[in-house]
């Protein structure tokens, strides 16, 4: 197999203006000085996918993979570094990009084809291709601001994939669109995965690159911190969201990962002096040559606490998403366990599994209760949370058995 | 129906097979050399065309008399400077009402050209950022769709001959076509060059429209080309006056279409009109092609600058 896309030391500088400098007065003003940072969007990347194969590129939000597609496209000129790139290269970084709305479908396929490099000749080659794919029948001759916006999407998905590439660059635009159109894109990539076409794929959806994806780069702050077969690749991006290393740009996710890591938050947020403590809180996965569970692993919670003496105290779990979201809640009454007496020092251990969580990564927290009232005595979450990794090709957010079986017709 | 389905999926799979080994590699630099950028520029000619039909087809898109509008406004010109030079101000050129717009229309398309230009690549920056093509294209369309206009106006300026019974100077005719690639030339190394820089200093586009005025005004289009000639060439100065290179497409226009050569007529104060220089077609030829062989000069060195500029359009954008 030869080498469809190979990426070289490609670096790209971006610079950053503290204000945009476009008028000339300002220009002249601010000659030679104009204030700017420089950002390095990409460094030093050295990438390589074979003809065939299909490659994701995951990453946090700004770690730079939407950047190297764009590249990869030409879109953007990297500032050093060379990228080859063999065949046709068709770039989907946004779907109908270059509809003009005054035009009918009719006139934007020939325009937007074009636009993507592909001769007249051809296109009328491919015409009623692009007509059926896209379903819209009569209302090809319809100017094209009258359509709705699955129309809009589906007439440039329509027109990028026949436009018969070698090299196919996907940056999240299977993220729009119906359930319907979805299925119908994963359809057309699965069939160019057949025909023996190359693909890179960008995506947030580590679901989406797994289901579609042989093997994947991991990118974080710039540069190409991992990459393997997808499953491998999806465990180095969750080690790196653990670290909360900035994956989080988005500022609700940066408390969360603060909340879990940071122990002076943690601690500012538990009472002052509270009549029974959780001394320490570790977590135990079953398998200790592995830093990540899979599915349906168990996993045992380890809990310290102290007191003088206390009466019917509950103790209760609490497992949620790297999103925050609250995935699993119970206490010890809610689990049939009853309440507890607490005298001195002591340890519980939690046993929780088989767990039948698919993927992610997982924060868990445990807290003390006392029953009347239910006030929080307590509460201390685990200072990592600890990530499940999937070996197989299904996706979603949980693991069921499923059993298929064939009954014959006749 | 399934085989031929099949059959013909084996066929485009072979195909692209035949593609592949043939190995069409596209690299992706910090720097393209010059004669990569034209050879991808001509790759995607047939995209030129398409921007320069949309142009056209937008324009005129929702209103009913369509590409007429274009034909009205010159009509408009000619019939108005008839009137108020031919009739009321008596300026004593003959047939002022076809010597202005074989002028204008010339001038028109050069103005357009520019001014639609320099702001093509702001104004398409969604494609810019979504798309990989040669982003010059968006320049140069843009003076094609002038072009396209131009030749509609061209229409109504031979109706107007007609109606007013002037003849072309048939020996002079052939330098047309030589006029129109010699200012479409140096159009184009303008629109290349302006489309970029405005990506970088947004003043450009009203700093050309500024200019724009004045360089009208060192054109002979509304004054004939002698008036103005005649008296710099006694301080030695024509040189000057003929570096504006739209002097000489627009002057072989009139000598082709208007032909009225100097000194031809007079005006109230009895004074002799000087309209045309009476030089043979060895004269137009000859600043033709030099015009010609600067303005493709001027357009390499425009495609060099728009290169070393492009890399930063999205960021910039």
């Amino acid at each position: 197999m030869s080498v469809a896309v190979q990426v070289e030391d490609v670096s790209k500088r971006f610079r950053l203006y503290k204000e945009k400098m476009t008028s000339l007065k300002e220009r002249v003003i601010h000659f030679g000085k104009v204030p700017f940072e420089e950002f390095w969007a990409l460094r030093d990347i050295n990438i390589e996918v074979q003809e065939g194969e299909t490659l994701g590129l995951i990453g946090h939000n700004g770690s730079g993979k939407s950047t190297l597609l764009k590249c990869i496209a030409g879109i953007l000129l990297p500032s050093t570094g060379e990228i080859k790139v063999r065949g046709r290269v068709a770039a989907m970084l946004e779907l109908g990009a270059g509809f003009h709305p005054e035009l009918s479908g009719r006139d934007n396929i020939y325009l937007n084809a074009s636009l993507l490099g592909m001769p007249k000749k051809e296109v009328d080659r491919r015409f009623d291709d692009i007509v059926d794919f896209s379903e819209l029948g009569g209302f090809i001759e319809n100017q094209v601001k009258f359509y709705s916006s699955g129309m809009y999407t589906r007439l440039g998905f329509a027109v990028a994939v026949n436009m018969d590439p070698d090299v196919l660059l996907i940056d999240e635009v299977l993220a729009v669109g119906d359930e319907n159109f979805q299925r119908k894109c994963l359809d057309k990539v699965k069939s160019f995965q057949k025909e023996g076409r190359t693909i890179v794929f960008v995506s947030h959806s580590v679901d989406l690159v797994r289901a579609v994806c042989d093997r994947a780069y991991v990118l974080d702050h710039s540069k190409v911190v991992g990459g393997g077969p997808t499953a491998e690749a999806i465990g180095i991006l969750r080690d790196y969201q653990l670290k909360g290393s900035g994956l989080n740009h988005d500022p609700n996710l940066t408390e969360v990962i603060d909340l879990t890591t940071d122990e002076a938050a943690t601690s500012a947020q538990r009472q002052q002096n509270p009549p029974a403590l959780i001394t320490s809180i570790s977590l135990r996965l079953p398998d200790p040559s592995r830093d990540y569970a899979v599915p349906n692993d168990v996993i045992s919670l380890d809990l310290r606490y102290e007191c003088t003496t206390l009466q019917e105290v509950l103790l209760g779990v609490e497992i949620t998403d790297v999103r925050g979201e609250l995935v699993f809640s119970a206490t010890s009454e809610d689990l049939g366990f009853g309440s507890y007496s607490l005298y001195g020092q002591g340890e519980f251990v939690v046993k929780i599994g088989p767990m039948p969580l698919l993927d992610g990564v997982f924060s868990l927290s445990a807290s003390l209760y006392q029953v009347p009232g239910g006030a929080r005595i307590d509460w201390r979450s685990i200072e990592q949370g600890f990530k499940i990794v999937n070996p197989t090709k299904c996706t979603g957010m949980v693991t069921l058995p499923v059993s298929i079986l064939q009954e014959s017709g006749s | 129906m399934l085989s031929e389905q099949g059959g013909f999926e084996a066929e485009d799979v072979t195909a692209i097979s035949k593609r592949r080994t043939s190995g069409q590699l596209t690299v992706v630099k910090p720097k393209m050399s010059l004669a990569k950028r034209v050879t991808n520029t001509y790759k995607y000619r047939d995209l030129l065309f398409g921007l320069i039909g949309k142009e056209i087809s937008v324009k005129y898109k929702n209103s009913a008399l369509g590409i007429l509008w274009s034909m009205l406004n010159p009509a408009m010109y000619i019939l108005i400077y008839f009137l108020v030079f031919q009739k009321v101000l008596k300026n004593g050129v003959p047939n002022y009402a076809i010597f202005l717009p074989s002028g204008l229309l010339v001038w028109n398309l050069f103005q357009t050209s520019i001014s639609s230009a320099t702001t093509a690549v702001v104004d398409n920056a969604g494609l810019v950022k979504k798309v990989s093509f040669p982003r010059e294209i968006l320049a140069l369309a843009s003076v094609g769709a002038a072009f396209v206009f131009f030749l509609f106006q061209a229409i109504v300026l031979i109706i107007f001959m007609i109606i007013f019974r002037v003849l072309p100077t048939w020996s002079y005719l052939w330098l047309v076509p030589i006029a129109m690639i010699a200012l479409l030339v140096f159009a184009s190394a303008l629109a290349v060059f302006l489309s970029a820089v405005n990506v970088y200093l947004r003043d450009t586009r009203h700093l050309i429209e500024v200019l724009l005025v004045a360089w009208f005004w060192g054109t002979p289009v509304v004054y004939p080309y002698m008036e103005l000639a005649v008296p710099i060439n006694q301080h030695g100065l024509l040189w000057v006056y003929l570096l504006n290179p739209v002097v000489t497409p627009v002057v072989t226009f009139q000598r082709a279409l208007y032909g009225k050569v100097s000194p031809v007529s007079t005006n109230a104060t009895h004074a002799i009109i000087k309209i045309l220089p009476a030089a043979g077609q060895g004269w137009y030829l000859t600043h033709l092609l030099i015009t010609i062989v600067v303005g493709l000069v001027l357009f390499i060195g425009a495609l060099y600058v728009f290169g070393r500029l492009e890399g930063n359009f999205v960021e910039e954008l």
